[in-house]
C-alpha cells in the first residue's frame, strides 16, 4: 500500500451503539481501503458483530456515520445496504436449503422471461438463471455436477461456495464475509480462502469477520482489531507475530499506532 | 479449530444423486405409488370402483377438502399451519348463503362478499403471525374458536336453504366421455395447477419455499417477510372462501355445521401428499394426491362393505406413516 491518499470504500466514525446498560459499541471507528481484504478480529463482546451489523444495515447505531465512497449513508435495514451493492454471507444463514443453486443465487432477485409470459404470467426464466450461475460458479471455480439439485445435498464447502457466489455476483462494492470457514473442515476452509483471494483479484474489497488467526494471518491484507466496543489498532499481518495480535485482542498489550509497537497493557 | 486439525479432511461429495434415487426421494413419488396401489387393490377387490362415474364421485367428496388443502399447502410450506380454515369456511359458506336467501345482495355479490369475508379472516390470522408475533397453532387454535362462534350467532344455528341457483352452479355437471362431472370438481383441480404454477414457476413461489426453510435466510436476502406471510394466509383465506362456495353448491344449503373436522383432514392431505410439516418442502400436486388418496380409500372401504370407523382408523394410520416417511428422509439429508 502507498501512502497516498485513498477514500475508504466503506468508512465508519465514532459509531455508538447501547443495548440499556450494556455498551456494544463505543465509538468504533472502521476503514476499509479499495481491493484489500480486510480481516476483523476481537474477542467474544468486543462489539465485532454489532460493527459489522451496523456496516451491512443490520441495526442502526445510536450515534456516529457511515460513508460509502466518502458519502454518508444511513442503511435502514440489509435490503437497503445491499441495494448500494454491500453483500454480506451471513453464518450459518446463508441459503435456503430445499432451494436448488440457482433459486438460492437469485432469490430475491429472480429473472423472468421476457415478454408477456414475464411481465403478466410472471413466468421465471429458469434457463437464463441457471446459466448465469453456472457462469458465477465457474469464475470462482467452484466445480458442481448439477445446479438443478437442491443445496442441502451439498457439502459445507460447497453451500458456502454458493453463498460467496451469490455475494460476488451481486456486489457492487464490498463483501462481508461472518466466519466463512467456521462450520468447515481443512480442505473444504482452504477452498473458501482461495474463493476470497479470487474476490480480491476482481478488485471487491473484503471484510472478514474470523476467529480463526491462522486464516486471517494468511488471506488478510490488514486486520482490524476490536476491543471494548472501539477499534484498538489497525495491523499489517507481516508485522506482528500472532500471539502478539491476540495479546493485543484481550488487552494484554497496547498498540501505539504512532509507532506500531506494542507496549504492556494494563489489562 | 483445533479439532477440524486433528480430523482428516471430509471426502468431497460432489456427486450428484443418481436419477433414480433423486426419483425416489421426490416427495411426490410416495403419495403417487400410494394412490396406484390403493387404486390397484380396489379395482381387484370391487367390481364397482373402477368406473368413470365412480372417480367422478371420489373427486366430488374430496374437492371441499382438497380446495381447504391448498390454502393449507400455502401455510404449511411456510412452516405455518392452520386449524381455524374449516371454521372460516363454515363462515363465508353461511354469509353467502345467507345474504342470498334473505335476498339482501344479488347472489354474485352475496358469493364475492363470502370469499372475501373469508380472506379477511386469513389475512387478519397472518396479521396476527407475523406483527405481535404468535405462533400459527395458537392464532388459528384460537381463530377457530372466534370463527366457528360467530357462524353460530350469526346464523341462529338455522341451517339456510332456499339458494338461488348462483351459489349452486358448481354442482350441476357436465359430461365427459359419458361421465358426468362437477364444474366444482373442475374448478377444484384447475386451482390445484394455478398454485402448482405460482409456487413452481414464479419468484413468489421461490420466496414461500426460502420462508419455508428459515425466515432469517429469507429475511437477510431481502425477501420482505412479513409482507410475504400476511400474502400467503390471505392467498389461503381466499382459497377458502372458493371452498365455501364449493360446499354450498354440493349440499345446496348454508350449513352452520359443515366443515368441522375440515381443518385437520385438509392437513392430513397435505401431509400424505409428502409436504413438509417443517416447511420448505412439498409440493401442492402433491396434496391432490393426498387427498385422493384420504377419497379413495374411503370410497373403496366403503364400497367393500367396510364400516367407516375402519376408514378413519386406516387413514389416522396412513397419516402417523407419512410423518415418518417425512422425519426419515430428513434425517438421512442432514
Amino acid at each position: 500500500m502507498t501512502d497516498a491518499p485513498v477514500t475508504p470504500v466503506l468508512q465508519a466514525r465514532r459509531l455508538v451503539k447501547r443495548y440499556g446498560h450494556v455498551t456494544a459499541l463505543d465509538g468504533a471507528d472502521f476503514d476499509l481501503l479499495p481491493g484489500e481484504v480486510l480481516a476483523v478480529i476481537g474477542d467474544n463482546g468486543a462489539g465485532k458483530s454489532s460493527l459489522i451489523k451496523a456496516l451491512t444495515g443490520a441495526l442502526q447505531p445510536d450515534s456516529g456515520e457511515i460513508l460509502l465512497d466518502g458519502e454518508p449513508v444511513r442503511f435502514r435495514d440489509p435490503l437497503h445496504a445491499r441495494e448500494h451493492g454491500i453483500e454480506t454471507v451471513y453464518q450459518d444463514l446463508a441459503v435456503a436449503a430445499s432451494l436448488d443453486i440457482a433459486s438460492n443465487m437469485f432469490l430475491g432477485r429472480e429473472v423472468r422471461r421476457p415478454g408477456l409470459l414475464g411481465k403478466v404470467f410472471r413466468l421465471l426464466d429458469h434457463k437464463r438463471m441457471r446459466e448465469e450461475s453456472a457462469r458465477h460458479m465457474a469464475e470462482l471455480k467452484i466445480g458442481l455436477r448439477s445446479l438443478t439439485q437442491p443445496v442441502e445435498s451439498l457439502s459445507g464447502g460447497q453451500r458456502q461456495g454458493v453463498a460467496v457466489a451469490r455475494a460476488v455476483a451481486w456486489a457492487r462494492h464490498v463483501v462481508v464475509m461472518d466466519e466463512p470457514t467456521a462450520a468447515l473442515g481443512v480442505k473444504e476452509s482452504g477452498q473458501v480462502l482461495d474463493m476470497i483471494r479470487r474476490v480480491r483479484e476482481r478488485g471487491l474489497p473484503v471484510i472478514l469477520i474470523s476467529h480463526n488467526m491462522p486464516h486471517v494471518f494468511e488471506i488478510a491484507d490488514r486486520i482490524h482489531i476490536q476491543r471494548l466496543g472501539r477499534r484498538v489498532g489497525v495491523i499489517k499481518p507481516g508485522d506482528h507475530e500472532m500471539a502478539e495480535v491476540v495479546a493485543i485482542m484481550t488487552g494484554a498489550l497496547q498498540l501505539d499506532q504512532g509507532t506500531g509497537s506494542t507496549v504492556a497493557g494494563r489489562s | 479449530m483445533t479439532s477440524a486439525l486433528s480430523t482428516p479432511p471430509a471426502p468431497a461429495r460432489t456427486g450428484a444423486p443418481s436419477a433414480a434415487r433423486r426419483l425416489l426421494t421426490t416427495p411426490t413419488m410416495g403419495p403417487l405409488v400410494a394412490l396406484l396401489l390403493a387404486c390397484a387393490f380396489f379395482s381387484l377387490n370391487t367390481d364397482q370402483f373402477l368406473t368413470g362415474g365412480n372417480f367422478s364421485l371420489v373427486i366430488q367428496q374430496v374437492m371441499v377438502v382438497g380446495t381447504l388443502a391448498i390454502g393449507q399447502t400455502l401455510i404449511i410450506l411456510t412452516a405455518g399451519i392452520d386449524l381455524a380454515n374449516g371454521a372460516i369456511m363454515a363462515f363465508g359458506g353461511i354469509v353467502m348463503a345467507k345474504l342470498a336467501a334473505d335476498g339482501a345482495v344479488p347472489p354474485l355479490l352475496a358469493i364475492a362478499l363470502g370469499i372475501l369475508v373469508c380472506a379477511a379472516f386469513g389475512a387478519l390470522n397472518g396479521l396476527l403471525v407475523t406483527s405481535i408475533p404468535l405462533p400459527p397453532f395458537i392464532v388459528t387454535l384460537g381463530m377457530l374458536n372466534v370463527v366457528f362462534a360467530l357462524t353460530h350467532i350469526y346464523s341462529a344455528d338455522q341451517t339456510v336453504a332456499n339458494l338461488p341457483a348462483p351459489l349452486t352452479a358448481l354442482g350441476e355437471t357436465f359430461a365427459i366421455g359419458g361421465t358426468l362431472v362437477t364444474y366444482g370438481s373442475l374448478l377444484t383441480i384447475l386451482l390445484f395447477l394455478l398454485f402448482a404454477y405460482l409456487l413452481g414457476q414464479t419468484a413468489w413461489g421461490r420466496h414461500v419455499y426460502a420462508l419455508g426453510n428459515s425466515s432469517e435466510v429469507a429475511r437477510l436476502t431481502g425477501i420482505r417477510t412479513r409482507r410475504l406471510t400476511v400474502g400467503v394466509y390471505t392467498t389461503a383465506g381466499l382459497v377458502y372462501g372458493i371452498a365455501a362456495l364449493l360446499l354450498v353448491s354440493r349440499t345446496g344449503v348454508g350449513d352452520p355445521q359443515a366443515g368441522q373436522t375440515d381443518n385437520l383432514d385438509s392437513i392430513t392431505a397435505v401431509v400424505l401428499g409428502g409436504t413438509s410439516l417443517f416447511g420448505g418442502r412439498g409440493l401442492v400436486l402433491g396434496t391432490l394426491l393426498g387427498a385422493l388418496i384420504v377419497g379413495v380409500f374411503r370410497n373403496g372401504l366403503q364400497l367393500m362393505g367396510v364400516s367407516s370407523i375402519y376408514q378413519t382408523l386406516i387413514t389416522g394410520v396412513l397419516v402417523i406413516l407419512a410423518v415418518t416417511v417425512d422425519q426419515l428422509s430428513r434425517r438421512r439429508i442432514r
